[in-house]
């Protein structure tokens, strides 16, 4: 007896778990029948979510937060039991504001907070001159893209609602927006920082797990009411995701992996394109200069694919920060409530109490049950104790 | 309508035929202030300087997620915005969905108002998606007609038949292979190509 599932999914790297789940067959071993389907924006994807068009979808882990707490839209409970991936995003910036950066620079230029202070100087430079303030792109209001960017700007001293413009665009519109000068900078997942790059309008300034170790970036949504209503359900998908995402991170498996993804009807984009991000492996500027990092994108390594409910208290309290929603105990274990280790380890049969540190380059450590304390020691922010 | 003036509502969809569709089921109805968006570039300035009401938009625009920055950041239009779209409107939400629309309402303007408006966009949404496939089945079967007159030609030179026998032959062969004529049409000019 095979389950037909409909799941919705964005074009983006980090759905490789998904499009790996269904194309090699993992998903029909667990008895499942699922129809991918192709959306062009996270609205769509919440919205269809939401009122039962899909049963699951590849989300934005703050959207699923912000759906079960009726933030910006409809209240729709949402269970996370599966992350899709941890960090995979990076911040572009546009040859002219790259070199007013390097201008400006006293430290290392992977160093996030001598980024960030740079970013201050050219700011407050841009101000004195008369200068339009800098335009940086981000993919949606409750994205992590748009808290990465607010807490590097932040930590050197940048108000990201005061002295620059955060602007949503769609992913597939980044590198146009950046090429004519529409934005100076922005924030997206693979593969468009790359794109970018290759078309020699852009220089990868930060991989976000500069700025954060652990940072939980999609997750597999599905309703909390369906998924009550459907266990073995759930249970299926989690076991047929975590063969995919083991199955994603063996070396040996990256070019077919990379070749799944590269289908038209999946992401379709150059397959070596897609490849460098799981070799986290980059070239970061157009002269062909290189970087590596192990942590640029985490599918199934290091209990990555486990969900841990401190990340979703991190992520309530950007919005908080932010001036999104006000602080609530009971909104702040609502939160923590939709990612769900729980069912993570009923359907794996392997509890595993790893917890994927935040690890912040800047402020103290994070703390889910001081989260105003943990505020405070932040001098940017929207949110007034 | 009302004594109440007319919202201004603004269409946001790359598909001019759409597009006009609703914007003259909406005239019909006596909503007299519309305005079409194609242009994507620069949305979310375009609609701050026309300061709708409502905005109703094709859900397959990429360009929703910018809008739901609009709606987040109210600092910039110096007002409250909200979504029309609340817990009470469940059903309106899926059909409008469904059907491929979605919309938006500013602050300050009834719901009420837009329940009929709303309803009026699914229908015309409906509409313009029941009229696009039946273009496509139209230019479908066209393909299709100048295909099966192909291989009558083809059929008709090579046997040496007479139109009228060379359809018949066609039709029996597809009745015998449980297939369609335009199948059988399409293999005689594959066959064609590879015997040249």
């Amino acid at each position: 007896m095979t389950t037909p599932l409909r799941v919705g999914f964005i074009p983006l790297v980090d759905a490789a778990a998904l499009i790996v789940a269904v194309d090699k067959g993992f998903a029909a071993a667990e008895g499942l029948d699922v129809t991918l389907v192709r959306e062009v924006s996270w609205s769509n994807v919440r919205d269809k979510l939401n009122i039962g068009l899909f049963d699951a979808a590849h989300l934005l882990a703050p959207v699923a937060i912000a759906s079960s707490l009726g933030l910006g839209h409809v209240k729709v409970p949402i269970a996370a039991p599966f992350n899709l991936g941890l960090n995979g995003n990076a911040i572009t910036v546009s040859p002219a504001l790259h070199a007013a950066l390097m201008d400006e620079i006293d430290g290392d230029r992977f160093d996030p907070m001598a980024t960030s202070q740079a970013l201050a100087r050219v700011v407050a430079k841009r101000r004195k001159s008369g200068a339009e303030p800098l335009t940086f792109g981000m993919t949606f209001p409750f994205s992590t893209h748009n808290y990465q960017l607010r807490f590097w700007m932040a930590a050197g001293g940048v108000d990201p609602d005061e002295d620059i413009q955060l602007v949503v665009l769609p992913p597939p519109y980044m590198v146009d927006s950046l090429a004519n000068g529409h934005v100076d900078a922005f924030c997206v997942g693979a593969p468009w920082n790359s794109v970018a790059v290759d078309l020699g309008i852009g220089h990868i300034l930060h991989f976000v797990s500069d700025i954060l170790l652990s940072a939980v970036e999609k997750v597999l949504a599905v309703r909390q009411a369906w998924s009550e209503k459907h266990p073995d359900a759930v249970a299926s998908l989690v076991r047929a995701h975590l063969r995919a995402a083991e199955f994603i991170e063996q070396p040996e498996n990256r070019s077919e992996v990379a070749r799944i993804l590269a289908q038209p009807e999946r992401i379709g984009v150059d397959a070596s394109v897609i490849q460098r991000t799981f070799d986290g492996r980059l070239k970061i500027a157009p002269d062909g200069t290189m970087r590596e990092s192990n942590r640029y994108l985490l599918v199934g390594r290091e209990a990555a694919a486990r969900p841990d409910p401190g990340q979703a208290a991190w992520l309530y309290a950007q919005m908080v920060r932010w001036g999104q929603t006000p602080f609530k105990p009971e909104a702040l274990k609502s939160a923590m409530a939709v990612f769900r280790p729980d069912l993570y380890d009923a359907a794996s049969g392997r509890p595993t109490g790893v917890p994927n540190l935040i690890g912040a380059f800047a402020g103290p450590p994070f703390d889910p049950s001081d989260v105003p304390g943990h505020l405070a020691a932040f001098k940017i922010g929207r949110w007034k104790p | 309508m009302s004594a109440e003036s007319s919202p201004k509502i603004v269409i946001v969809d790359e598909s001019p035929i759409r597009a006009a569709i609703l914007e003259e089921g909406l005239r019909e109805a006596g909503y007299t202030d519309v305005v079409h968006i194609s242009e994507m570039q620069s949305l979310l300035s375009r609609i701050y300087a026309l300061d709708p009401d409502i905005i109703v938009i094709d859900l397959e625009n990429p360009s929703r997620d910018v809008l739901e920055q609009m709606f987040q950041v109210s600092r910039a239009v110096r007002r409250p915005i909200a979504m029309f779209v609340d817990q009470s409107d469940a059903a309106s939400i899926q059909a409008s969905v469904e059907a491929g629309v979605s919309a938006y309402i500013v602050d300050g303007l009834k719901k009420e108002r837009m329940k009929p408006i709303l309803d009026l966009c699914v229908s015309r949404f409906n509409a313009f998606a029941k009229l696009q496939d039946e273009l496509d089945r139209t230019k479908h079967a066209l393909e299709e007609r100048k295909v099966i007159d192909r291989a009558k030609g083809i059929l008709m030179k090579v046997k040496g038949l007479t139109e009228e026998e060379a359809y018949v032959l066609m039709r029996s062969t597809a009745m015998r292979e449980k297939k369609k004529i335009g199948e059988i049409a399409q293999s005689i000019l594959t066959a064609s190509e590879l015997l040249k």
